[in-house]
């Protein structure tokens, strides 16, 4: 049997994440394959329904990408997802669901890098973790 | 804040409440009174608009039931301008959720004059319309209320074959916070007095128009009637959070704790707080096409149809759980008998100490979700090293 291969959905904001994906292309940074990535304005348009929805629906992992704090184009939208995602993973650890598989990461336009670091770092701890335990699930 | 003594005659403190609710009216200082009113069947109470003295002369101020949130009829009522000052009589949970609309801009306490009551709790509205139709029991579970506040023992009733409902039993909050006029009960004999204390809001117009002499403080014995009553509480409601949380490691023992649910949705219609006009789950967001059931179908061997109970209540957990009240009528809605409420309060309990939040509190805070700090939850931001 080959090895498990997560999926990761990413939703990532236009101005800063986005971005840093682009640059990470241009400049052939390699990084693995298993992320799908949704195009938002900012992380502070991501209700926590749709990041419940990938996972449910079978995503291993969830990404949300958004500009550092202070540099958000409409001022405080990483804040309030912060506070979002914050408040999810509260939710889902006190269910016994490992909050781990939710990132929120900071990643501006000029790191490119660092969106490619971010996602084999996400890989592979995901890959550590095993298959999302809701995929086995029939009675949702 | 001041206080005063209402004192009750021939032993009926329904009266006393009544002829002071009429001052109210008379004096002007409400246009009109919301208020639980006795049904004409007899089989329970309705919140009821009233600007006819007359038609207080059944009314409940401390109903045993609650058939909906008044929040939600406090969110018509006050949204626009009504053009009268109303005079709301509220459970201390049905103006906790009044708070927190307001912060969502569903209620406007400008048009309101608060009136809370010291709370006994309530039954399920069908458990009372059972007792109440054999002759004269509904008058006796009140007598049972009007014994039990004078010490704070109000849930020994079960024998008469008729409980408390769950989220009143464990509810550590019986007490109105911030009313603009409070009737206590807790601590003193309601069949010769009543405490009335009126907040700084009105004080000032409740001497002017002379509705009742406002002289005594607060008296000490309702204080420590309510910690203990709280200490009670407290010791339950926690024994039911660790019940729920042992029972629910992980998402298949909540799935199966959840299995029997219908997915009628009544949680939701029954939360005060759940206000949006437009729910997320009654738009076509999560219709999905004909064939993306079969692929899953597929995938697994197998899906269970409809397949949104997981997200439905994990989603109404991450929407409102930093505001939920703990009125429990989710429960009362739920036609399958799901603990909704022990689930809504057990999480959100962590959800609001993230935030050091309670809400309902103050209207003057801001709810978690809708502000944030800049220095808050470093562990969550950058790229691990």
């Amino acid at each position: 049997m080959s090895e498990f291969e997560p999926r990761i959905v990413a939703f990532l904001c236009h101005w800063c994440t986005y971005t840093g994906a682009d640059l990470a292309g241009t400049t052939r940074q390699q990084y693995p394959p298993n992320i799908r990535i949704i195009h938002l304005m900012c992380s502070g348009a991501v209700d926590t329904i749709y990041v419940l929805k990938a996972l449910i629906d079978g995503a291993d992992g969830v990404l949300i990408g958004g500009c550092h704090p202070g540099d958000c184009h409409y001022q405080t939208g990483n804040y309030k997802a912060r506070r979002r995602v914050a408040i999810l993973k509260n939710i889902l650890s006190q269910l016994g669901y490992d909050p781990e598989r939710i990132w929120l990461r900071w990643i501006s336009a000029s790191e490119g890098k660092l969106f490619a670091d971010t996602v084999t770092q996400m890989v592979e701890e995901l890959k550590q973790k095993g298959p999302n335990p809701i995929k086995k699930m029939w009675a949702l | 804040m001041k206080a005063a003594i209402l004192s009750v005659e021939n032993g009926d403190p329904l009266a006393a409440l009544r002829g002071f609710l009429r001052r109210l009216l008379e004096t002007r200082m409400v246009g009109m009174i919301l208020v639980p009113k006795a049904l004409p069947s007899g089989a329970g109470f309705v919140q009821t608009l009233i600007r006819d003295p007359a038609m207080l002369d059944d009314v409940h101020p401390v109903a045993p039931t609650m058939p909906v949130q008044s929040a939600r009829i406090l969110s018509g009522l006050t949204v626009g301008d009504p053009g009268e000052r109303i005079g709301a009589v509220l459970k201390p949970c049905e103006l906790r959720a009044a708070v927190e609309l307001t912060k969502f801009l569903q209620v406007k306490l400008d048009h309101l004059v608060t009136i809370g009551v010291d709370c006994p709790g309530t039954y399920e509205v069908e458990d009372y319309a059972r007792v109440a139709g054999e002759k004269g029991a509904g008058d006796s579970l009140w007598e049972g209320m009007v014994r039990g506040v004078k010490t704070g023992r109000l849930d020994g009733q079960e024998e008469e074959g008729i409980a408390l409902r769950l989220a009143c039993r464990i509810c550590e909050n019986p007490v109105p916070v911030n009313a603009d006029i409070t009737f206590g009960f807790f601590g003193h004999d309601p069949s010769r007095e009543i405490e009335v204390i009126v907040g700084e809001r009105v004080v000032g117009e409740f001497e002017e128009r002379g509705i009742i002499g406002l002289s005594s403080e607060e008296s000490s014995e309702r204080g420590q009637v309510i910690s203990q009553l709280k200490e009670e509480r407290i010791r339950k409601r926690d024994e039911v959070f660790g019940r729920f949380r042992q029972q629910t490691t992980d998402l298949q023992a909540l799935m199966s704790t959840f299995s029997t649910c219908v997915r009628c949705h009544n949680c939701m219609v029954a939360c005060p707080i759940c206000y949006c006009k437009e729910c997320v789950f009654r738009t076509p967001t999560f219709e999905h096409q004909s064939n993306q059931f079969v692929r899953w179908a597929d995938r697994k061997g197998g899906i269970q149809m409809p397949t949104d109970t997981l997200i439905f209540h994990l989603t109404r957990l991450a929407h409102m759980a930093t505001s939920c009240i703990g009125c429990g009528l989710c429960d009362s809605a739920c036609p399958s008998g799901l603990p909704v409420m022990t689930l809504f309060r057990t999480v959100a309990q962590g959800v609001q100490s993230l935030f050091d939040y309670l809400p309902g509190r103050d209207p003057e805070e801001t709810p978690p979700v809708a502000t944030f700090r800049e220095d808050e939850l470093q562990v969550e931001t950058g790229a691990k090293d």
